[in-house]
């Protein structure tokens, strides 16, 4: 007698679902949808689109030499012949702005980029492997992070010189922790995935598992961090330059124009200052908004 | 209630290594400041010889960890050293000019809290609108300018221009005594001891540097209440407090502000521990006798023990803020553990 | 039962106090302290002691001594032409002594203290006073003792106290500069008495109570000391060394902010700025009163290092002169107050400072580059002060651009605080900086003591030339009077002109805003002489 009972063919189970008809929306369609549903974000990009016009052809159209001083034409007003006035060595406030904008976003993205990929790496390390480095790393983190940050970046500016290269590292030495307790959080979460388990099985090591399969997945949130983090360095850079330990002068950048010329606000020169400070303010703004967008357009669920 | 105090002293002993760590490295980093202490302290004609003598007396000739230990030693006994460019005690400095830093930041918080929450809570009733636009614009723009740039705009402009603010001296107009020292906090003292007159001066004094706070301080606030707010609103239970027929003035400010409150709470005690490192800048312009100026000063002239003071002080206080957020956190929410990871 | 940290518990209780412990500080000042007698001075540098004589006290804190104590003499005073008050280095006057004679040979002068003068608590001023004082002054070491050695003063048996009235100074050997340091601020006079209560094994001079308080017989006393934010005098009614001043209190307060400085003086909410830039002078000018006093026997100079390989050939320092946009700097970064410092025709007088030859000439500039052995250019760190970057910021930038078109690069290197005088003068490391020296006692061969012997505290380029250690030992053993002085100071200015250690740029001015007060005198120690101030 046969007990084996035929199964009856897969109808009983739930109804697949339907296979969409068309091609899936790629991720362009859902970033225009983004732009149009929020305009603020499409302005953001607009701006930085700007920015990074000054940036790269900047210093190749300025009317003026950002260095070139002429004590005659010291502290002169908004012109035709300057459009941002001069400063108090003649030097053309307009050209030393735009000519700036290379410097304070390669300040900012060296300093963020930097900040990211050491901190990811330690957080990575971290979160996955757990034990002794991940107790290690936390208290090191917490070490980091129970300093003012803008007096540990003054303390390691002011140890050890101040260069651009000492003022990047230093921004990025206070900027790691916010990464890579960041992708601490993400790795361990999702360090006993279905997913990353699978991974293990089918043979790939440690790192590849964790590199090219748990990583990708703590990106979204970052890039968020990665924006905001690019206009906290630019502030951070201005803040030091009005201590006096920014770039050195003759370099052309927008904290230490606004530094000095903060001074000079109340003779009556405003334009040394505010002319700057609008461009400071263009592009931290442009990186904050762009954070907003890119939060959107990665991880609709986490709208603020 | 034992389980609530043994959490509360495991989590000040996992502080205790973030301390150490911190000692060490504000003791290495004033070492590595530039400048020579001894030459400082030897004085204006001193030649290389009497300078040597001054390290000695200093005690900077000895090897780096045995004035380390010195240095540990001195911290036992809370003896700070002396700071180079006042010729005081550091940790009398301290104490004389942390309430100052305190007052301004707490006072900025407060008012800067009495704009953002409102705003938050109103972006958030209305999601996508032009006001939801206008305001994160608005606060945007208060955070994307350094404070000094706003400090001394508002200065200019309120002050100089129209005199409708008082001179920015510091804390209290010179003709006014400071009232006798209870928190050492201007407002509370004057309040305790009565003195109207004080109490109103010490206010005006603390316009114009709150605001340039506030104005930094808006963004994070408002987002983060538009944020808590929005996903309160959007809870179960909230729907359910609808469909029971409640007003919508009750449900905002009865169930869902208060859930709302959390995060909020949080993100306060990050802004408060990150404004009072950077109002650095805001006591240079102002003029205000705070340990921001104080940190500023020493450590540009590499005044070891002013800086390694402050640092030190700075940090404990970090560590003290974390730990009251962690319980209130835990008090306001029942369900908050503390080891949640 | 234990600790109630339960949730009703926390929730019900109080207010956590977060300040820190109290500290004591004067309750001295009544409240009705804004009056008419009562003059606010701001300024942007900081007191940090209030004893001259203690290690460490910077140079804003000798306006306490010069304030609250007397000396034995002092300087007369002379009307500028801007009509403001200068001290007159001419002239000695008396101040806690009433009258004093030279020995014949010169080494020995003899005080008669004045019989009314009494200190602030009362008692009499006496010689012992004035001794135990003098002995501190040689004794502490340092800046005080190094002032003192400059007028022959150096050992405390040279000081005597004959009686209770009669004090004497007897020195090594005649020099002219004996009676004019005794009118520094140093050699100031305390109440001995007061201090040695506070002598201990470890502190034989009192350090510890000097540097809070006040114990002299001085024209103010100090009152309230808030370091780091301010200092408030109050008149001492019994002062005998001059006419009371007119302010019953002088407030000073430290504004670290220089617009806020500026601000302040313009509304009138302070009656005077100390120490302004020289750009807000060149602006409040005709707003508020501005005084610009140019400093007697201070240039601001480029410094050559004679250990940097270059700065070895005369061409190439010539060169470097010649390549100086003397006129530009002078504009944007002195704004017209000061004196121009290049461009002589010749030494007339023995007037120093005085112009060098020099002026702005690239062309000449690269026939000396050519001449040497550095044609082509060389790299070179120029440092600058970061606490004096006001002027030297916009000078070295001028200079900065021109060197480059002669093929010398410089990269522009902001020394801050603490480390500038080690670098600069004590360890002489700089190969080009901008420097600064002002001598206390105006005569030339006191500047080039300082600046330009070998290994002397102020020459920072290594210079050694033993020509000038011969004339410099010479001239100031002489009387200005002596027929031997002027040649022998004329042929210093030669060759300080040839050699160019230091290529002078212009003198410089302080300059003081008032805005509501009256009486403010020029001091060579540039700093607040407050004994004439008055409100109004």
């Amino acid at each position: 007698m046969n007990t084996m009972t035929e199964i009856p063919p897969a109808k009983t189970a739930l109804a697949e679902p339907q296979a969409p008809p068309v091609r899936s929306k790629g991720a362009l369609d859902h970033v225009i949808y983004v732009l149009r549903d929020n305009p603020v974000t499409l302005l953001a990009f607009a701006m930085f689109a700007v920015l990074m016009a000054a940036a790269v052809l900047g210093p190749s159209l300025v009317p003026y030499d950002p260095l070139a001083t002429n004590a005659s034409e010291a502290l002169q007003p908004p012109s035709a012949a300057h459009w941002f006035g001069t400063d108090n060595l003649g030097r053309d406030v307009f050209s030393r702005a735009v000519v700036a904008t290379r410097l304070d976003l390669l300040i900012s993205v060296a300093a963020v980029a930097l900040s990211f990929v050491i901190g990811s790496a330690l957080g990575a390390a971290a979160g996955y492997w757990g034990g002794w480095l991940d107790i290690a790393l936390s208290r090191v983190l917490d070490t980091i992070m129970a300093f003012p940050l803008f007096v540990l970046a003054m303390g390691i500016v002011a140890a050890l010189g101040n260069t651009i290269e000492n003022i990047v590292y230093a921004t990025a030495i206070i900027n790691v922790p916010f990464y890579a307790r960041l992708v601490r959080a993400e790795v361990n979460i999702r360090r006993e995935a279905g997913f990353a388990l699978a991974a293990k099985l089918a043979g790939n090591t440690d790192l590849r598992v964790l590199a090219l399969h748990i990583f990708p997945n703590a990106l979204p949130p970052m890039m968020v961090q990665v924006s905001l983090n690019l206009g906290w360095a630019i502030l951070n850079a201005a803040g030091l330059s009005f201590i006096g330990l920014g770039v050195r002068p003759p370099t052309a950048e927008w904290g230490i124009m606004v530094a000095e010329g903060a001074n000079f606000i109340v003779s009556g020169e405003w334009w040394l200052a505010i002319f700057p400070g609008l461009c400071l303010m263009f592009a931290v703004f442009t990186f904050n908004l762009l954070g907003d967008g890119l939060r959107d357009m990665v991880d609709p669920r986490r709208r603020t | 209630m034992n389980r609530r105090l043994r959490a509360v002293l495991s989590r000040l002993a996992q502080a205790l290594p973030v301390i150490l760590g911190v000692v060490l490295v504000s003791f290495l980093l004033t070492r590595a400041l530039p400048g020579d202490p001894a030459a400082y302290f030897a004085g204006d004609a001193a030649d290389a010889a009497s300078i040597e003598e001054t390290r000695v007396k200093l005690g900077l000739d000895r090897s780096m960890p045995e004035q380390f230990g010195l240095y540990v030693l001195q911290l036992a006994q809370g003896d700070l050293g002396q700071s180079l460019t006042t010729g005081q005690p550091v940790v009398e400095e301290l104490a004389r000019r942390l309430p100052a830093s305190l007052e301004l930041t707490l006072v900025a918080l407060l008012v800067s809290c009495g704009i953002a929450v409102p705003l938050g809570v109103l972006a958030a009733t209305r999601p996508g609108s032009w006001i939801d636009h206008a305001c994160r614009l608005l606060v945007t723009a208060g955070v994307s300018l350094p404070t000094f740039f706003t400090g001394v705009a508002l200065i200019y402009v309120f002050y100089y221009l129209t005199g409708w603010a008082p001179s920015p001296l510091g804390r209290l107009d010179f003709i006014y005594l400071e009232p006798p020292s209870v928190t050492g906090f201007f407002l509370i003292d004057a309040a305790l001891a009565g003195d109207a007159e004080t109490w109103f001066a010490a206010l005006r004094q603390l316009i114009l540097p709150a605001a340039t706070l506030a104005l930094f301080t808006l963004a994070p606030i408002a987002r983060m209440t538009r944020a808590a707010m929005l996903s309160a609103l959007s809870s179960d239970y909230i729907r359910t407090a609808r469909a029971a027929g409640l007003t919508s003035r009750k449900i905002l400010f009865g169930y869902a502000f208060r859930n709302a409150l959390l995060p909020v709470v949080t993100t306060l005690g990050m802004v408060f521990s990150f404004t009072l490192g950077a109002n650095v800048l805001v006591e240079k312009v102002f003029a205000w006798p705070g340990i921001g100026s104080y940190a500023v000063e020493a450590l540009v002239a590499s005044d070891y023990a002013a800086v390694q003071g402050f640092v030190l002080c700075m940090a404990l206080l970090f560590v003290a803020l974390n730990l009251v957020i962690d319980l209130a956190y835990s008090m306001i929410d029942p369900r908050i553990g503390f080891d949640s990871k | 039962m234990g600790l109630d940290t339960s949730r009703r518990g926390f929730l019900k209780g109080g207010s956590v106090a977060l300040g820190a412990a109290a500290l004591p500080f004067l309750k001295f000042m009544p409240a009705q302290a804004a009056g008419d007698d009562v003059v606010v001075v701001v300024m942007g540098q900081t007191i940090n002691s209030l004893d001259l004589h203690r290690t460490g006290t910077n140079r804003p804190s000798y306006q306490v001594a010069v304030n609250c104590y007397d000396r034995l003499v002092s300087f007369g005073t002379k009307t500028m032409p801007d009509g403001s008050l200068s001290y007159d280095y001419s002239t000695i006057v008396p101040e806690l002594a009433q009258s004093w004679t030279v020995s014949e040979d010169g080494k020995v002068i003899t005080f008669k203290l004045k019989p009314e003068a009494v200190f602030q608590d009362g008692s009499k001023v006496t010689a012992e006073d004035v001794k135990w004082s003098f002995d501190r002054a040689v004794s502490v070491g340092g800046f005080p003792t190094t002032q003192m050695a400059a007028g022959g003063l150096l050992r405390p048996d040279q000081f005597a106290a004959v009686d209770e009235e009669t004090f004497t100074v007897t020195l090594d050997k005649p020099s002219k500069l004996a009676l004019p340091d005794l009118a520094v601020p140093v050699p100031f006079v305390l109440n001995s008495k007061i201090a040695k209560q506070h002598v201990t094994d470890a502190d034989p001079w009192a350090m510890e109570y000097v540097h809070k308080n006040t114990i002299g017989s001085g024209a103010y006393k100090v009152v309230r000391w808030d370091p780091g934010q301010q200092l408030v005098y109050e008149r001492n009614d019994k002062w005998t060394g001059g006419p009371l001043p007119g302010a019953k209190r002088v407030v000073l307060r430290e504004v670290p902010s220089q617009a806020t400085r500026r601000a302040l003086i313009e509304r009138g909410d302070v009656q005077m700025s100390w120490n302004i830039p020289n750009k807000d002078a060149s602006e409040l000018d005709g707003k508020v009163e501005v005084y610009s006093t140019p400093i007697e026997n201070a240039i601001y100079v480029v410094s050559l290092n004679y250990n940097f390989e270059p700065f070895q050939d005369p061409d190439v320092r010539k060169a470097v002169a010649y390549a100086i946009p003397y006129e530009e700097i002078f504009k944007t970064a002195a704004y017209g107050r000061g004196v121009p410092m290049w461009g002589g025709s010749g030494i007339e007088t023995i007037d120093w400072p005085q112009p060098s030859p020099y002026v702005f000439d690239l062309d000449k500039a690269r026939e000396h580059l050519e001449k040497s052995a550095f044609a082509g250019g060389f790299d070179v760190p120029f440092s600058i002060d970061l606490g004096q970057s006001d002027w030297m910021e916009p000078t070295a930038l001028l200079i900065q651009e021109q060197l480059a078109k002669l093929g010398i690069t410089s990269t522009i290197d902001k020394i801050p605080g603490a480390n500038w005088r080690t670098a600069s003068l004590v360890e002489k490391r700089l190969p080009l900086a901008l420097e600064t020296f002002g001598g206390w006692l105006n005569y030339p061969c006191y500047y080039f003591f300082w600046a330009y012997q070998e290994g002397h505290l102020f020459n920072s380029s290594n210079y050694a030339n033993p020509e000038i250690e011969q004339l410099v030992g010479e001239t100031l053993d002489l009387p200005v009077e002596h027929p031997d002085y002027a040649p022998k100071v004329k042929r210093m200015f030669e060759i300080a002109f040839e050699d160019l250690p230091r290529i002078p740029l212009f003198q410089p001015a302080l300059s003081v805003a008032m805005n509501g007060a009256t009486g403010y005198e020029y001091w060579f120690h540039r700093e607040l002489d407050a004994r004439k101030l008055a409100k109004g």
